[in-house]
Order: C-alpha cells, then structure tokens, then sequence
C-alpha cells in the first residue's frame, strides 16, 4: 500500500515537474555551447553542468571568467544568485526534514526553481501527506529536469566549436538572462529591485573586480525587501 | 579569458560546493532553524537583485562591438524584457529577443 502511494506519488511529480524540459534544454545546451566557446573543455563544462545544476548561476560565472574577474569575484557574484535557494530548503525543509538523511542529501542536490515551486503548491494543497510521499512527488517533479540538463549540456558542449560567430551567440546570454528575470517583476518591490540593481550596476561598472556588481545586488535587496516591509505594512 | 586550469578547476568546484551547501541547509545540518522574516525577504530578492546589475553593462556596452553601443543587441534586450515581463514564459522571451537580435543585426 505505502510503496503504491509512493510510487504514484513520484509519478504525479513527474508528471508536474516534465513540461520544465522545455525551459531547462535550451539553456542546458546554451551554456554548453557558451562555455565551451569560451574556452572550457567539454570535462569542465560537464562537470560544471553535473555538479552545479543551476543556470543562472553557471551564466554568472561564466561572464564574470569573460571579463577575467578574480576567482573569488566569480565565485562570488554567482553564489549570490544562487542564495535564493537557502529560501528553497527553508521552505521544504517541514515537509522534508523528517525524511532520512541520505534522502536529504539527494533531495538537495536537485534542488532547483521549478522542484521548488510545483512542491511547494503541492504541499501546501495537500500538507497532510506523509513524509515519503512527498518526497517521492519532490524526487519525481526534480528528475525530468535534471536527466535533461545533462544531456543538453552534454550536447551543447559537443556542438560548442562548431557553431560560427556571425551568429552572435554572445548575445545569447543577456537575452537569456533577460527572459529570466522579466517574469518575476511580479510586484513593485522586484521591479524596484531590478531598476536598483540596473542602475547600480551600470553606475558601479568602473569599480575593479566586478565589485560594483555585488554592491549593486546588496542594496537592490534592501531596496526590494523594504519596499515590501512596508507595502505589506499598509494592508495591516 | 585567462585562466589557468587550476583557477578554472577552483571556480568549478568552488561553485558546485558552495551552491550544495546552500541547497543543504535547511533541509540538512540548520533543520528546522526558523529564519527571521527579514532575512526570508532579502532572499527573495536575490535573482532579481543580482541578474540586472549583471546584464545592464552587457546589454550597453556588449564585447562584441568593443563596447560600443549597438542598436541591435539594445531592440534584442528589449524585446526580450517586454515579452518576458508580458507572457511570464521564459522561452517565448528567449526566441523573440533572439529574433529581434537577427532581425536587428539584419537592418541596422
């Protein structure tokens, strides 16, 4: 009875969690290409695509290494967009965190936007559901996703060299970032976030080692978190 | 880009176990740790916060021209943004920019 509902838990998530290929493939198999254009081989770009698994953040990095930040700058800016996702595992951590610590551990490594975001609907609909079947709906939401993004890189980076400049691919990324963050201007709090850390970022350009970036991105934080604090204020 | 290989190997590994240590946190050694509300808001923020200091500098001053404006990739960044932010899906952004990026560097 309990492997029955486990396992079509892991089938619903499945389900939920499969029409994000359309959304990982493509960048999956930019970034292959993209980094492997910038000079990475196809090991480090596969085992930056199998141990990362996170695209916005590989982009990051791979701009900041274009424009030869030091190691720690690169490694800086692109942990930063990434630290969205210690808000992931609080957020799942009172669904999940009773499961047994080796599940934990694989849980979080696939833990990307849309496994957080179809799960965290799910559980909020059905939160009486047990420990193991919601990890089983998070496994299966996750694992589309994650098979896809390695053969898209993987693919990507065969490609890499083959494709010719005219095609302007080093556009590819600020369109791609782009169409990342246009959708979450949900609120005016993002958008008031996103034009502080525009307007920073290019104001700041001049200061060395991409550190403009990164005071940029603080206060645009403070920026958006505050005007929410007091939108949020308002209605009380 | 000039990197020695050890350099690209640390940025690598660096990347791939600073982001698992995030992603572990709270489903791993912080538990069940409630985070304050304040910083729960400033995380929030954090791709929207990050991505367009990123991407402004690109979009203005693209390598590719030796960082001269280009009226291509500036209707390219457009047109990706204003799709985006009007159907919310990601890959209707990414072809329309791309389309307008070629159609940019076609005309001008």
């Amino acid at each position: 009875m309990t492997a029955t509902t486990t396992k079509s838990a892991f089938w619903r998530g499945f389900r939920d969690g499969f029409p994000f290929i359309l959304g990982a493939a493509p960048f999956g198999l930019l970034f292959g290409v993209l980094a492997t254009e910038a000079g990475l081989n196809v090991a480090q770009v596969m085992s930056m695509g199998v141990l990362v698994i996170a695209g916005a953040s590989q982009f990051t990095a791979l701009s900041q290494m274009q424009e030869n930040a030091p190691v720690i700058m690169v490694l800086a800016a692109a942990l930063a967009v990434n630290m969205r996702m210690a808000m992931y595992s609080a957020a799942l951590a009172p669904h999940l965190g009773a499961a047994p610590l080796w599940q934990r551990a694989i849980a979080a490594y696939i833990l990307v936007d849309n496994a957080y975001a179809v799960s965290a609907v799910e559980f909020d609909r059905r939160p009486e559901q047990s420990t193991a079947t919601k990890m089983a709906f998070y496994i299966g939401c996750a694992v589309p996703v994650w098979v896809v993004w390695y053969g898209a890189t993987l693919t990507g980076a065969l490609l890499g060299q083959a494709i010719p400049p005219e095609f302007a691919l080093d556009f590819a990324v600020p369109i791609a970032f782009l169409a990342i963050v246009a959708p979450m201007l949900r609120t005016i709090a993002h958008v008031a976030a996103a034009l502080t850390s525009m307007v920073l970022g290019l104001a700041l350009a001049f200061l060395p080692y991409s550190s403009g970036l990164l005071i940029a991105a603080a206060v645009a934080m403070i920026v958006g978190a505050e005007i929410e604090r007091r939108m949020g204020d308002r209605f009380k | 880009m000039s990197y020695s290989q050890a350099e690209i190997w640390i940025i690598i590994l660096g990347l791939a176990l600073g982001t698992y240590v995030i992603r572990f946190s709270f489903l791993g050694p912080l538990g069940r740790a409630n985070l304050p509300a304040f910083v729960l808001r400033l995380l929030r923020y954090t791709p929207v916060a990050v991505i367009p200091g990123l991407v402004a500098p690109l979009v203005l001053w693209p390598a590719a021209t030796g960082g001269q404006p280009d009226p291509a990739r500036l209707l390219a960044a457009l047109v990706a943004t204003v799709l985006g932010m009007w159907t919310k899906n990601v890959i209707v952004a990414v072809i329309g920019g791309g389309m307008a990026l070629y159609l940019g560097l076609y005309l001008f």
